[in-house]
């Protein structure tokens, strides 16, 4: 199966919806910071488990252009 | 908008935790010093509880007396940096101690711990060389790694089997790869499961960094750290301390067995771009250093005081870290609460540590005690007492063990 920044997108909406926390509306577009209400050490965690899922690891200074979910599935698809 | 708008939502929160809180847990002001354990605050006779003096040696008398006659000797600053013109033969002579102290090649003193970790996760890892950082590493390890332009991968904490398998992903990636951990975490003072990292570093072909900033002094027969007392000391290519914990001073250090070590005093930014430690700190440092090697019965009575108040914890039905450490804390649930015990052991007569997210492990806040020496086994009953009078008061539900 091709991995896509559309099919990581979904498979990180579906994990971040595993936390009751996170609101219900999010969307690919949805701000990781901002809309999500994560701080800098929720934000790291949440990749740990992402990476995890996908087996692959994001070095954290990808991170640094991340706002969006897409753009943090685009980073992974990068690294895939 | 103006520059300080981006601070507004932190502003909301230091409102929210002083609306719980009579006192600030982050400007508490200790008016005078009695002895390492009792100060003054707010006018009142308070039980120190929180402050990192392991074996008390911030009011080591030896060490006072040497602070003293080398501020008069050699004056109260060096005016320079380590490169330039700040570093004196007593500097060299300290250096020469700590070396000799961890049997290793070469010692760098750095003016504080904090640049001492910055100093060499920023240096030794370059741009194409990959990082592992434990999830639960201080800021100044987070700092450096943020620094050096390699990049940072993440592993869970204490995990040696996470780690494992994150080196695993990129074995075929060119690149040194540096592993970071600690002896003793900060927050919970839990202790690595170092045989096993080393395991794992030896299999990846990994180097190993320890910060033994709450380990040295305390652990190992000699007090060499956790990598003393688990008998790996051969295996790890770095150790990084501080002097402002049981050394009861300030400033870092880094030692290593490497030949190539020197060069990174011309490197190491951290190292280079700063004034040295004035001439008493370095007097106050190696007397105090003398006294770890030559009382030994000082890290023993630790150990006595911090198991004393991890079972007492437990016995009182406290959520605590799961290890002995000179760092014991209480878990919490939520930030109001934390405030409001902090604050009112305080209130008591204990001034402890009040540690929040997003510095603690899983987002839950600490009420965080550092355990010395020098505590009196009334003084450990006694904070033990206003712990559970605060709750009792505050509402916080104990579970009895």
């Amino acid at each position: 199966m091709t991995t896509t920044a559309e099919s990581v997108s979904k498979i990180i909406i579906e994990t971040l919806l595993e936390n009751p926390r996170v609101p219900r509306n999010i969307s690919p577009e949805s701000k990781i910071i901002e809309d999500l209400e994560f701080d800098s050490l929720a934000v790291m965690n949440f990749v740990m488990e992402i990476e995890d899922k996908l087996d692959v690891s994001v070095p954290l200074d990808h991170l640094t252009d991340v706002r969006t979910i897409h753009d943090l599935a685009e980073a992974i698809v990068s690294l895939k | 908008m103006d520059i300080f708008t981006k601070f507004e939502p932190l502003d909301n929160k230091i409102d929210i935790l002083l609306s719980n809180s009579k006192h600030n847990p982050f400007g508490t002001v200790i008016d005078t010093i009695i002895s390492p354990t009792v100060g003054i605050i707010n006018g009142k006779e308070t039980l120190l509880f929180g402050t990192n003096n392991y074996l008390g040696l911030s009011q080591s008398e030896p060490a006072k007396q040497a602070a003293s006659h080398a501020a008069i000797r050699y004056g109260v600053g060096t005016t320079g940096s380590r490169i330039a013109n700040g570093s004196y033969s007593q500097h060299q002579s300290l250096e020469d101690e700590i070396k000799n102290f961890f049997h290793k090649r070469s010692c760098m003193v750095f003016s504080t711990g904090y640049q001492a970790t910055l100093g060499m996760v920023s240096t030794l890892a370059g741009k194409d060389d990959f990082l592992f950082l434990d999830a639960d590493c201080h800021a100044s390890i987070y700092d450096g790694s943020r620094m050096s332009q390699a990049q940072i991968i993440r592993f869970r904490h204490n995990d040696p089997d996470d780690l494992r398998k994150r080196l695993r992903r990129v074995k075929n990636i060119k690149g040194v790869k540096l592993v970071v951990v600690e002896g003793v975490y900060s927050m919970l003072g839990d202790i690595i499961p170092l045989k096993e990292f080393v395991d794992v570093k030896k299999e990846e072909n990994a180097y190993l960094m320890i910060d033994e900033a709450h380990s040295f002094g305390i652990f190992g027969d000699h007090g060499r750290g956790i990598a003393e007392k688990e008998n790996v000391e051969q295996d790890i290519d770095f150790v990084v301390g501080t002097f402002s914990k049981s050394l009861g001073t300030v400033g870092g250090f880094c030692v290593s067995d490497y030949p190539q070590f020197e060069t990174l005093r011309y490197c190491t930014r951290p190292y280079m771009f700063t004034a040295s430690l004035p001439p008493e700190v370095i007097a106050a440092t190696r007397e105090n250093l003398n006294i770890i090697q030559n009382q030994p019965k000082l890290r023993h009575k630790l150990t006595a005081n911090a198991s004393r108040f991890y079972h007492a914890l437990q016995q009182e039905g406290f959520q605590t870290g799961p290890d002995i450490s000179p760092v014991i804390s209480v878990i919490l649930d939520d930030v109001a609460q934390a405030a409001q015990f902090w604050d009112k052991v305080l209130e008591l007569g204990a001034y402890v540590n009040l540690s929040l997210p997003p510095a603690t492990p899983d987002h839950r806040p600490l009420l965080r005690a550092s355990i010395a020496a020098t505590h009196e086994n009334d003084q450990i009953d006694k904070l033990v007492s206003i712990y559970v009078q605060s709750a009792k008061e505050i509402g916080i539900p104990l579970g009895r063990n």
